[in-house]
């Protein structure tokens, strides 16, 4: 069951051949088993799981089965669950409860999908790795000395891992993308603005955007079908019509113009990660599409702009956490300031301090125009390079990452870790839609192959990434991890 | 001796009358227990995002087409970012770069009844934060979060006026402003209208302004006028003792009538402002501004006019009806039933006003209703009663006793009589029981009768109880003793 696509278990339990009890039972004792070695839930909520199962199995027998109806998932522990901790990967919130549901949670709720619990990530998604989480770090299913990528870390190692058939993340400069190419899995950043950030606690504003993961595109399409839309409570969310995303991935690709950025293809990419990429591309070439070079030629500043303005986000959005309302607070202060300084040195972890610390300094008086002002002029001409792209050609496809999973521990000085979403971050932006889709491997470990769309192109995302799965196996391949249970 | 010129910039604050607040939908009623009128978004809960009220918008909108100000076409929230207990999300969303209210004027008008302009540098809009509660905490601090996210528009003034006296009367035409709008009750003791006054002096005749000083949170006319007062006699005494005014901000203490320093902070304050990500910016097209400058009332300079022109009451009459929309309103009410202006502009400013005062109520509290007095003036227009009956009327809708004029008019017989037949029986009542005075009324001169008829005029309203047509009674009477 563990093996089965969101797609096929819907079909399941249409047919009657398994209970939504049945299914996330069987998924709960799997994460029971296996998750001790993974750590990619932070949170298991089996009794509201099992709750949800029976309440959907109901539904389903008196005849009201919506769209995700019974399947069971996970939730990236930064969306909000009314009742159930959120704890963003941080001590800071290690004891935090929302009292309100996400607008997507709800939106998975209104749906009928049942969430077993909360998956670890890298505090407030400011990582890689998922090396940066409070509750330690997640062991990729493919080879446990490797990472799952983050920050969605959790999400993209309990897919791979059969824990669930499918997760949310989000991704602010590839935290969806990159961990679903280590772990070999289907994940889709959204346009911006195409998801409610309501109840998605908040790393970079202008950057975050939530998105499925999941073994499939035609998951993907599924899920972003229900967690799409504008929210009245989110004014950077668009009104605009949420397509039928799984009635658009037959789409041929007959006379597709596909664009490969030359600056994705240059110094500091794996040879075996080029390799799997390059073959890909015949594989979509032998589906008919035209392939092209273009160029990006702003790539090289994408890095330094975002590590301008996602710190800057990100300060002004972590000072919430000053230990007067919720979250963590120091034993016995002294006074106001001392209860500040503690709190907040014990509640914030190394990375997230060095990215309050620079989005600080950045924002300061005598700094803002010399960084923020320049960064977003950057944002800007990053964004024009994309829209001339998508003059010439439909989509754009590259590498996810640089290289596949590395070692735990083998990154050790933040920039090269930075440079890891290389290939990843101009998207967020430009606030356009990526989807990273499995595309082989370099020795044991997961390649992915990017493909880049113009802003609400995502039927079209999901069709040329579809289209992929239907002519490859890629996506079926399983870890050896937890395959003794079957 | 040195002549020292005072110059007065203002930062207004007023709390827009919006049901909701600026940015979540929690009520923005005063008085709530506290930290009961605060959900999630101003609690600045993880996760949770603002939504721009759009009632402030129109309402700042409002204030700016007041004020003659440009409305941009496009205004930017940013964050003002700093650290405090009761800021809960250790910034405030504010306008600082763009602000939705660009530069205007305000015509103020001093006690002689002279004008002036102010300019308006501009206006913002902004959220308001929360209270910090230090008493009756045993040495701790409560965090009231009801007014977190209240919405106020910061209305900024140019350097422009030069006398306390001119910064009250700034003051006082933005309350009226804004009352009239309807955008803010204005009531300044629950901190509805809430000011910093930048002061500082300088030599007469010279171009340069002065180092300022920043009083906060001046909450009252009065109290603006006393710490204007007492801040530019300190700056002047420290001067021309030798020394230097440092700028600063400082706090008005009521009780001593005195300012203060606030501790300066050791380090400058660095609020790193930059737009607020989770906040589109506002564009207002022309057909938006269009249709809010169609949805105002007209303005108390406006009503002026009207009422000086159209309805010929004298300038000064015309200016105090017009000085609050409550009044004005009023006034016209009691116009449009009695339908003199004259008699209603009379009635408002004389009686009413007179009660109002003794009993320290506001017009919008007063216990007789325009439409009562409206036609308790109509009464005296049509010589249903006396004018001496109508001040009697007047008391009694005063105090409860009808509801209408007419009914007291009735239940008191205060119905002046004119028929002629019941007169002239009253009067030869009085002639038969005067013998002796009625003698010498018809022994004197002409020019003495004027006179001596006052006492036969008295004794008939006596016997009619007032109810009699003065005039009528005399040109009777008249015609009685002259008979004979």
């Amino acid at each position: 069951m563990h093996d089965k696509t969101l797609t096929e278990l819907a079909a399941g339990l249409q047919a009657g051949e398994f209970s939504s009890r049945e299914l996330c039972q069987s998924a709960l004792d799997r994460i029971q088993r296996l998750d001790g070695d993974l750590n990619s839930f932070i949170s298991v909520t089996t009794e509201q799981a099992l709750a949800d199962a029976d309440a959907a199995d109901q539904a389903r027998a008196a005849g009201d089965a919506a769209a995700l109806a019974g399947l069971p998932l996970a939730l990236k522990d930064i969306f909000c669950t009314q009742g159930v901790r959120t704890s963003c990967g941080s001590k800071m919130l290690d004891s935090f409860v929302a009292p309100y549901d996400a607008t997507v949670v709800e939106k998975i709720r209104q749906a009928g999908g049942v969430s077993l619990g909360k998956t670890n990530m890298d505090e407030f998604a400011m990582g890689s790795s998922n090396e940066n989480s409070f509750y330690g770090p997640v062991k990729n299913p493919w080879d446990l000395s490797a990472v799952p990528g983050g920050s969605s870390g959790g999400s993209a190692a309990a897919v791979a891992a059969g824990l669930v058939p499918a997760a949310l993340g989000t991704d602010t400069g590839g935290s969806i993308r990159q961990p679903a190419a280590f772990c070999g899995i289907t994940g889709l950043k959204p346009t911006y603005g195409r998801v409610s950030r309501y109840g998605m606690v908040a790393y970079a504003s202008s950057l975050d955007q939530g998105g499925p993961m999941a073994r499939t595109a035609a998951d993907c399409a599924l899920l972003l079908e229900t967690i799409a839309g504008h929210d009245v409570r989110d004014s950077t969310s668009v009104a605009r019509v949420v397509p039928d995303y799984s009635a658009e991935l037959d789409t041929s690709l007959a006379g597709l113009k596909i664009g490969l950025p030359k600056e994705y293809f240059g110094d500091g990419l794996d040879p075996e990660v080029e390799t799997a990429v390059r073959e890909a591309i015949k594989v979509y070439e032998s589906l008919g599409a035209k392939v092209c070079e273009v160029s990006l030629p702003h790539t090289h500043l994408a890095i330094p702009a975002y590590y301008v303005i996602a710190p800057a986000e990100a300060s002004s959005n972590l000072s919430r956490y000053d230990g007067v309302r919720f979250g963590h607070r120091c034993e016995d202060p002294t006074d106001l300031e001392d209860l500040y300084k503690r709190t907040r040195a014990e509640g914030f972890g190394e990375e997230v301090k060095r990215r309050i610390l620079i989005g600080t300094h950045t924002l300061s008086e005598g700094f803002f125009d010399a960084y923020y002002l320049k960064a977003q002029q950057v944002r800007r001409l990053i964004r024009q390079d994309f829209l001339d792209a998508f003059d010439e050609v439909d989509v754009l496809m590259g590498p996810t990452a640089p290289t596949p999973a590395f070692d735990l521990g083998a990154q050790k000085d933040p920039v090269s870790m930075y440079l890891q979403d290389i290939y990843t971050i101009a998207v967020n932006l430009a606030g356009i839609p990526g989807i990273s889709v499995p595309a082989g491997f370099a020795g044991n470990r997961p390649v992915g192959l990017q493909v880049l769309a113009p802003h609400f192109a995502e039927a079209q995302l999901l069709g040329v990434a579809h289209q992929f799965q239907q002519a490859t196996d890629w996506h079926l391949k399983r870890p050896a991890f937890g395959k003794e249970m079957a | 001796m040195m002549q020292w010129e005072t110059v007065i910039g203002l930062e207004v604050h007023v709390q827009l009358a919006t049901q909701s607040k600026i940015f979540s939908g929690a009520s923005t009623a005063f008085g709530a227990e506290p930290n009961t009128q605060a959900c999630a978004v101003d609690l600045g809960m993880p996760g949770v995002l603002p939504v721009l009220n759009e009632n402030a918008v129109a309402m700042a909108v409002k204030f700016g087409l007041a004020v003659d100000a440009e409305i941009p076409e496009t205004s930017l929230f940013e964050r003002k970012n700093y650290f405090y207990p009761d800021l809960p999300k250790g910034y405030q969303t504010s306008q600082m770069a763009q602000p939705i209210v660009g530069p205007g004027k305000v015509e103020i008008t001093l006690d002689d009844g002279s004008t002036r302009s102010v300019r308006i540098h501009h206006a913002h809009l902004e959220e308001d934060a929360g209270k910090s509660l230090h008493e009756d905490y045993h040495g701790m601090t409560g965090i009231d979060l009801n007014r977190a996210g209240t919405p106020l528009l910061e209305i900024v003034s140019e350097p422009d006026m030069r006398s306390a006296k001119e910064a009250v009367a700034y003051i006082k035409a933005l309350h009226a402003i804004v009352t009239y709008l309807g955008i803010s009750d204005g009531n300044m003791a629950e901190g509805s209208m809430r000011c910093d006054v930048n002061v500082s002096v300088r030599p007469k005749g010279q171009a340069a302004f002065g180092t300022r000083a920043e009083i906060k949170n001046v909450n009252s006319f009065r109290f603006v006028e006393k710490a204007i007062a007492f801040e530019v006699e300190r700056q002047i005494e420290l001067i021309e003792d030798g020394g230097q005014v440092v700028q600063e901000t400082r706090l008005f203490d009521p009780e001593r009538d005195e300012t203060r320093g606030m501790r300066t902070k050791e380090e400058a304050n660095d609020y790193r402002y930059f737009p607020c990500p989770d906040l589109l910016p506002v564009t207002l097209d022309g057909a938006y501004v269009d249709h809010q400058r169609a949805l105002m009332p007209e303005l108390p300079s406006e009503k002026r006019r009207r009422f000086e022109n159209q309805l010929g009451l004298s300038a000064y009459d015309a200016g105090v009806l017009a000085s609050s929309r409550a009044m004005a309103e009023y006034f016209e009410a009691v116009k449009d039933v009695c339908g003199d202006a004259k008699q209603a502009a009379n009635w408002v400013q004389g009686e009413l006003s007179a009660n109002l005062n003794r009993e320290n109520l506001e017009i919008g509290d007063s216990p007789v209703t325009a439409e009562q007095l409206g036609g308790l003036i109509q009464r005296v227009m049509d010589d249903t009663i006396s004018g001496k009956a109508a001040k009697q009327v007047f008391q009694a809708l005063w105090d409860g006793e009808e509801d209408s004029a007419d009914a007291i008019i009735e239940a008191r017989g205060l119905k002046q009589v004119t028929d002629t037949g019941a007169i002239e029986g009253m009067i030869d009542q009085v002639i038969a029981d005067s013998p002796v005075q009625v003698a010498q009324y018809r022994e004197a001169d002409e020019s003495k009768r004027g006179k001596m008829i006052g006492y036969f005029v008295g004794q008939v309203m006596k016997a009619s109880r007032g109810t009699a047509n003065p005039q009528q009674v005399n040109s009777l009477l008249k015609q009685k003793l002259d008979q004979a």
